[in-house]
């Protein structure tokens, strides 16, 4: 069983982008299990949400306390939590950010680090506005280079299912993050 | 000065109230990022009637210094202080501004 | 087809297959869209259904008899607040055995305020004559939701489906969401013999003097030992159509065990998860899932205990000055029958999580005594 926690804002669309991930793994031959943090959740304050991938039925329903990988949405929570809390070692870290990922040592040896520049690709498809572009589409791009639950074609299906407008645009999206993760 | 939030923060059983006790009913969920407007109030045509701070159903309006001061961390933003105020001194503005 | 949705869409779409003509209810948080889902199904026109908005929980239950009455499929869902409101209409729905069928999101009740989940809210409404099923997955959310009208209307009583606020309602997990088709096979239309008719007008519910009130008792409490047949039979029927089993009980692992976890809920779920785990580790420990409080399945209960050394129940719900709600009904049921040592354990009020350390905690606890030295345990309490 894999277990990865995501990091965003509330209003980023953090949750959904578990549920989309959800829906790419559902067509992969696996079970899938994916949920919120259970609370009120505030624009702007730090949210998770959290999601389990395995081969067989998942019967495990509490919280996520040690992800094998963390996701980070939202790059500035690096310096206002800890994202890493609980994270197991040899995780993977997958951040949103323009940075390299060897400027993310701090974050301890015991993890691997990718980034994407979701912010960038959100951009130039023109997902979302310029103020707030719509990342989802571009880290899920990410995913399948760095994870092997999940196939590149599965994720654009449910990108393509998942949102309401533009799917054309989300899928070279998705396609574009694939071939720019830096840190493979 | 506003009185400071009470925490719901116990460290043992028997520190704890029979019932929880605390300022405002959601003073453990600061509801103030829900809003998209936001009241200001005139203070110079306050007449402190105290109708705002009485009709708030979040009690986020604070009674400071004799002036009504709205706790900005929980007020959602309805505007029924706006509606109610007799002076129309309240008004509703759009958050960002 | 199989489709990811979280259990509130999951009960949303199962009273959608199920073909229900009257839905009336009032948003609560976890439940709110369980509505929201069903109330733009009936306005796209993809379900053939009254929506009725309704100004509280109490006129969300007195639609629904109103419509019942009248020969409608009626469905509602609410949660602990909302349910408590309901009260007095649960009882005229069951009364005028109704088969009214309705989605319970196991939120604890206030005060204090909370949304998270517990199950004081369903049991606190054990003795009002409905039916009550506790789900572990979406899938069984959805499925029981078909079966629920199945069963209810053989024997016009009642039933709730209850499912754990947000570690239910709120989780997206893949389900199969059957065909109409295999679904209008399996469910029939609903034809009330008793219909409001207004060619052959008639009061229902008026002055039952002592000479007969009780009669109708007995009637109900018979309905209710014939659900148990039905519940059971249709455990056999839904599986030919659909492949998926869902009986009164479901025991895990219970056969050789020695010690025997009795849960509920998602709860249920994580303990037989832990089960593997423990079994892992050499240890002989099973899971009794209890699906069916009402009616309550006395001989399968006796049955998957009869070997155990140890009862383990873990209650997410208090009787306060007594014990677990599910506890009392275990060891009523095991009494006369068994002598096995039943141990109760309160945890996860209130929303707060159990985690398979949680319940090897309490397994390691009870490995350490004979009998119980308490009336009940208190799990994971900051003293």
């Amino acid at each position: 069983m894999v277990e990865i926690r995501f990091h965003g804002r509330g209003g980023q669309g953090t949750v959904i982008a578990s549920k989309i991930l959800a829906d790419a793994v559902s067509k992969e031959d696996k079970y899938v299990q994916a949920f919120p943090q259970f609370g009120v959740e505030r624009r702007g304050a730090p949210v998770f949400a959290f999601i389990r991938i395995d081969d067989k039925p998942i019967y495990i329903r509490s919280k996520i306390i040690a992800p094998d990988h963390i996701i980070v949405v939202d790059p500035s929570l690096i310096d206002a939590i800890d994202v890493t809390e609980g994270l197991k070692k040899g995780a993977f870290i997958l951040i949103n950010t323009g940075h390299q990922p060897k400027e993310f040592q701090h974050l301890g040896k015991d993890f691997r680090v990718f980034t994407i520049d979701a912010n960038e690709i959100a951009i130039k498809y023109k997902l979302g506005s310029k103020a707030a572009p719509i990342v989802n589409t571009a880290i899920l791009g990410a995913v399948p280079r760095i994870f092997d639950f999940v196939r590149l074609e599965s994720i654009i299906q449910a990108v393509r299912d998942g949102v309401p407008v533009n799917p054309d645009a989300n899928a070279a999206a998705a396609k574009e993050a694939y071939d720019s993760v830096q840190g493979v | 000065m506003a009185k400071e939030r009470k925490k719901i923060d116990f460290k043992k059983l028997e520190e704890l109230p029979p019932m929880v006790m605390s300022l405002r009913s959601m003073a453990a969920n600061p509801t103030g990022s829900w809003r998209n407007l936001k009241p200001v109030i005139d203070a110079s045509q306050c007449i402190q009637c105290t109708i705002c701070w009485k009709f708030c159903p979040d009690a986020a309006i604070d009674w400071v210094d004799d002036n009504p001061l709205v706790n900005l961390d929980f007020c959602k933003g309805c505007g029924i202080c706006a509606e109610e105020c007799p002076k129309k001194c309240i008004v509703m503005v759009k958050e960002g501004k | 087809m199989k489709k990811v949705m979280m259990g509130n869409h999951a009960i949303s779409h199962g009273a959608t297959l199920a073909r229900v003509q009257v839905i009336a209810a009032y948003p609560i948080t976890p439940q709110t869209q369980v509505v929201e889902l069903l109330s733009e199904i009936v306005a796209d026109g993809k379900l053939k259904a009254e929506f009725i908005k309704v100004e509280s929980e109490h006129s969300a239950m007195a639609a629904c008899i109103g419509a019942s009455s009248a020969g409608a499929r009626a469905f509602t869902a609410t949660s602990a607040q909302g349910l408590a409101l309901m009260h007095e209409l649960l009882h005229w729905a069951a009364g005028a055995r109704l088969p009214i069928v309705m989605a319970d999101i196991n939120r604890a009740m206030a005060p204090p305020w909370t949304i998270w989940t517990d199950q004081n809210d369903s049991l606190s409404q054990r003795d009002t004559g409905w039916m009550q099923i506790y789900c572990q997955s979406n899938q069984e959310v959805l499925d029981s939701v078909i079966m629920a009208y199945k069963v209810a209307e053989k024997v016009l009583m009642p039933i709730m489906i209850v499912l754990d606020a947000f570690s239910l309602s709120h989780t997206y997990e893949i389900v199969d969401l059957p065909d109409q088709a295999l679904v209008d096979k399996y469910l029939p239309p609903f034809d009330y013999k008793y219909k409001l008719d207004v060619k052959n007008p008639h009061t229902y519910g008026g002055l039952t003097t002592p000479d007969w009130y009780m009669e109708f008792r007995v009637k109900m409490h018979e309905a209710m030992d014939q659900a148990l047949v039905e519940i059971k039979k249709e455990a056999g029927e839904f599986e030919k159509i659909f492949g998926r089993r869902y009986d009164t009980v479901d025991p895990y692992l219970v056969e050789d065990a020695e010690t025997v976890l009795v849960t509920s809920g998602t709860a249920a779920s994580t303990a037989r998860f832990t089960v593997d785990q423990l079994r892992a580790q050499g240890k002989k420990v099973g899971n009794l899932r209890m699906r069916v409080l009402r009616p309550f399945p006395f001989a399968d209960v006796r049955e998957q205990l009869k070997n155990a050394k140890k009862v383990i129940v873990i209650d997410r719900n208090i009787s306060y000055g007594y014990h677990g709600i599910w506890a009392q009904e275990v060891k009523s049921a095991l009494y006369g029958h068994s002598k096995v040592p039943v141990f109760n354990f309160i945890a996860g009020l209130g929303g707060r999580d159990i985690f398979p350390e949680t319940i090897a905690d309490i397994v390691a606890l009870v490995d350490k005594k004979k009998k119980p030295d308490q009336e009940l345990y208190w799990v994971e309490v900051k003293r």
